[in-house]
């Protein structure tokens, strides 16, 4: 620790701050563009600049270490100042540097209200008007592909995109051409950014040079409602503030969470809005001699009704979607249960886990627990794909800790360097018994992990992967210590923000049930007749046979085209809702505009449905099904919260998955699109045009 | 300086030829493992040479593969040093350095016969293909100014009427002299020495 004098306080801080470091836990605020927590020093905006006694000149706080500070000719600690004139002076002509060649477009730039150049130029710049005379530079707008909109001459040249883009993405396509005045931020030759995590430039961005582009001239900040709450596009739970404007949702933003996204999100999270406008079912709609005809929601329900009635429960099934959030989740099982139907299942992709314990199928080490990883093993997973905020988190430890990398699956650009093992299942159970080379490698290191993809275990042989992975965790000391400073190195990466929620309320096949292979056989078949869809569209449709199909839901995608009913529900930004990430971290989504014309919330849709089947639930408030919830899973009273690396017992790991042997079949992840892995993004333009640029070319060369 | 941005026309490839390419390798190798980024310049350099005189795209692609990083941070070099030229040059290309020693010893002048005699703008290239010219700054030999850099030679003491003679004779496929054009030795004073005019005052026993 070392001693400071700030603005005539002492403060303690540890040798290895920086300057502006030490100035904000003294309390001081230090005014900045280029310097950010999580990005590498720059140093060049020169906003920070404070007076260091001793030292002839201002100096850039953010660059200057507190160890480099010379202490007084008598010992004193070193006298660092914020508030002096000479500060103030420093500040002020930084200020009018940068605002010589900013426009004033203020009023027409999406950035306005939300600027640090607008608001610091308030607060630090000079308070004099009308004093540039002299034409501002001009320079041309760079394309940076459909989702950032340029409006260069803005740029202040912070350079904090080319950093994001080279350290924190870990793509190097942006940089800084030309030099002095003639300097400009661009892509390789302006070709779009090549990454699902692009969009968060805009956000760092100080000034509006960088702005959403599907958000353009679209609204205000200050019009904006914000509402807290967390994604669903992938499995991860990023925080998000969902912004909107009367019935529209306008735009997602990432909220700081350290311990999920830090504060970022990819592209899919925030672009994704205007696919909640589109392909929206607003009304009950009923097959009527072959063909979907609006309906009440009365005579819906009457369809359903008649048709339960005439079904045995055997010969019924319900699924679960990906989006689907825990409340209705519920309902259903509670409804499906009185009905006496065991054929359930929330695995849309027929992946072999969630039997036995909780830890058999989260993701133990917790994402903020990569940056401790030392060896961490992929399993037929492609992270940069199924959740590209983990994958941002391997690449950090891998920067930082020298994480060693190896996978098992098909090649794929990671942004990290990845060592290939043979892209063969079977050798998981020599890695497992210590015959394969890759033992050495986890045993060896001091924080050994694998994540095990979800595609890994959507194969026939699932079971006996996931068993082999619990083998391979037990083995090689990834099984440590539970609770806080404690270690597990098992995980499962699920890509269906509904998966875990509805694997912790049991949504599984009751005793004697069908898994969601073996119902849509049987459907195929024709040995189940009614097969209940709540918001399930990754499912091969064509195999519902003759079923007579009921899909609850938002989005007119593959269920809804399929169904002889349709019960119009809400997306997650229509209604509040629990979701269980891949932690096992339990969140809560919040309301942020109301469902289009008749659709309703999906647990009330289900209440309602319940009555006219004469199997009323016994909870007529969100309250009361939460309580319920907790009886299923008493773990849901505790939000926000991962557990702690539970798992010590070692006995458990023997007792998930089943024995058996494994397929040589290879690998193949199971997101093959990134842009469009559900209803809602596929509903969405902007997804849409992101596939095409970013999606089929890799798609065609692989072809070739 | 105006703005540094690659030439709209452009070829398709770009090879270094066997002994530049053995050349680039070695140099390669004068770096540490892992920071062969670092030979960024001279290979730049290297294939500016063997190109005629500019850098293309396909050439930073290619260096970009040999040191590797990616395309953007040689991209981002090549445009800082104003020594790589983006667009083509002539056979001969004449650096008229235009900087405040050499503006004040007359290079208004200088810049005036190549705009008469190699082509009125600035960076193009003359009608016959074999010159262009453009402004620099300082070349850091102000006691001789003005100055033109033509290759690896300095042409001091130039005006307008030497500027001219020079152009015709690299024109004409002669060499002209390089350095002091009007005959005086290194940055002597012009018209031989003014002090020390006395040998006797440094020869032994004078």
């Amino acid at each position: 620790m070392t001693k400071l004098i700030v603005d005539g306080k002492e403060i303690d801080v540890p040798a290895d701050y920086t300057l502006l470091q030490a100035c904000e836990a003294a309390g001081a605020e230090i005014p900045r563009f280029c310097y950010h927590e999580r990005l590498s020093i720059a140093g060049n905006c020169r906003m920070c600049l404070v007076e260091l006694k001793g030292s002839p000149k201002p100096v850039a706080s953010c660059a200057w270490g507190v160890r480099d500070c010379r202490p007084g000719p008598n010992n004193e600690p070193p006298v660092v100042n914020t508030k002096s004139p000479l500060v103030k002076k420093a500040r002020e002509g930084v200020m009018e540097f940068l605002l010589i060649n900013h426009p004033l477009d203020c009023p027409i730039c999406d950035q306005g209200g939300e600027c640090d150049l607008q608001d610091q130029a308030m607060a630090y710049g000079h308070a004099k008007f009308n004093r540039y005379e002299e034409n501002k530079r001009a320079v041309t707008d760079k394309n940076m592909g459909p989702l950032v909109n340029t409006i260069m001459t803005r740029c202040i040249h912070c350079t904090r995109c080319v950093r994001f883009a080279a350290e924190v993405a870990g793509v190097d396509e942006i940089g800084a051409t030309g030099r002095g005045e003639d300097m400009e931020i661009t892509t390789y030759l302006e070709h779009a950014v090549s990454s699902e995590m692009s969009g968060n430039v805009i956000d760092l961005c100080p000034v509006g040079a960088l702005t959403s582009k599907p958000y353009k001239f679209n609204a205000r900040p200050w019009e904006l409602t914000k509402t807290e709450s967390v994604d669903v596009m992938d499995a991860v739970g990023s925080a998000i503030r969902v912004d909107s404007r009367g019935a529209e949702v306008m735009r997602f933003l990432p909220r700081v969470n350290e311990e999920v996204n830090e504060e970022w999100i990819s592209d899919k999270t925030r672009f994704v809005w205007d696919g909640l406008r589109r392909q929206r079912l607003d009304k009950p709609y009923v097959r009527k001699n072959g063909k979907l005809q609006p309906a009440s929601w009365a005579e819906a329900f009457a369809a359903i009704a008649d048709r339960v009635r005439a079904t045995r429960p055997e010969r019924m099934a319900a699924l679960v979607g990906d989006l689907v959030s825990a409340e209705p989740i519920k309902a259903l099982k509670d409804l499906m249960l009185a009905l006496g139907v065991a054929n359930l299942d929330c695995r849309q992709d027929g992946a072999k886990l969630g039997h036995g314990p909780r830890q058999g199928y989260l993701f133990n080490t917790t994402i903020a627990g990569i940056e401790h990883a030392d060896a961490l093993l992929l399993i037929g997973t492609n992270p940069r794909w199924e959740a590209p905020l983990v994958n941002a988190r391997i690449r950090k430890a891998w920067l930082r800790n020298d994480l060693k990398i190896m996978r098992i699956g098909p090649r794929f650009d990671l942004t990290y360097q990845v060592q290939d093992l043979d892209n063969n299942p079977a050798d998981l159970a020599d890695i497992a018994t210590g015959k394969h080379r890759a033992f050495e490698v986890l045993k060896n290191a001091k924080h050994p992990m694998l994540i095990l993809g979800a595609g890994a275990l959507a194969r026939p042989d699932g079971a006996a992967i996931l068993d082999a992975a619990a083998q391979i965790a037990r083995n090689t000391g990834m099984i440590g210590p539970s609770g806080e400073g404690g270690w597990n190195g098992f995980n499962v990466l699920h890509t269906a923000a509904a998966r875990v929620g509805a694997l912790d309320l049991g949504f599984l096949p009751q005793k004697g049930g069908k898994d969601t292979i073996a119902i849509l056989d049987a459907a195929a078949r024709g040995d189940i007749d009614f097969v209940y869809l709540l918001g399930a569209d990754e499912i091969d449709t064509k195999k519902l046979g003759q079923a007579f199909v009921v899909y609850q839901g938002s989005h007119g995608d593959a269920g809804a085209h399929r169904a002889d009913v349709i019960l119009p529900g809400s997306t997650y930004t229509e209604q509040n809702g629990t979701y269980v990430n891949i932690e096992g971290r339990v969140q809560q989504a919040r309301r942020a505009t109301f469902p289009p014309g008749d659709a309703r919330e999906d647990w009330t849709i289900l209440r309602a449905l319940s009555d006219v089947l004469g199997k009323k639930l016994p909870y007529d408030d969100m309250g009361t099904l939460r309580l319920a919830m907790l009886k299923d899973a008493p773990h849901f009273a505790e939000t926000d919260r991962a557990p702690a690396h539970p798992g010590v017992d070692v006995g458990i790991w023997t007792s998930i998955g089943a024995a058996g042997t494994i397929a040589k079949t290879p690998f193949e992840y199971p997101v093959k699109d990134f842009y469009l892995t559900n209803p809602i993004a596929r509903a969405s333009h902007v997804m849409a045009e992101c596939s095409s640029l970013f999606v089929k070319p890799r798609l065609s060369a692989a072809a070739e | 300086m105006s703005l540094r941005r690659l030439a709209p026309d452009q070829p398709t490839s770009f090879a270094f030829t066997p002994e530049n390419l053995a050349w680039a390798q070695k140099q390669l190798k004068k770096y540490p493992e892992g920071r062969q980024a670092s030979a960024v310049v001279p290979l730049l350099w290297r294939a500016q040479e063997q190109n005629g005189g500019h850098v293309t795209e396909p050439m930073i692609r290619v260096i970009a593969e040999m040191i590797g990083v990616s395309p953007i941070r040689v991209l981002e070099i090549a445009t800082f040093y104003t020594m790589f030229n983006l667009k083509p040059v002539g056979q001969h290309l004449l650096q008229v350095c235009t900087t405040t020693p050499c503006w004040l010893r007359g290079s208004d002048a200088v810049v005036a016969a190549c705009k008469k005699h190699i082509h009125p703008h600035a960076e193009t290239v003359s009608a016959d293909g074999k010159l262009s010219w453009m402004e620099v700054e300082c070349l850091g030999a102000c006691v001789n100014a003005p100055i033109i850099q033509i290759g690896d030679d300095f042409y001091e003491d130039v005006d307008g009427a030497r500027a001219e003679a020079i152009i015709n004779d690299l024109r004409a496929g002669r060499k002209p002299k390089p350095g002091s054009q009007i005959g005086r030795q290194t940055s002597a004073p012009e018209g031989g020495p003014q002090t020390l005019t006395d040998a006797s005052l440094y020869t032994k026993g004078g």
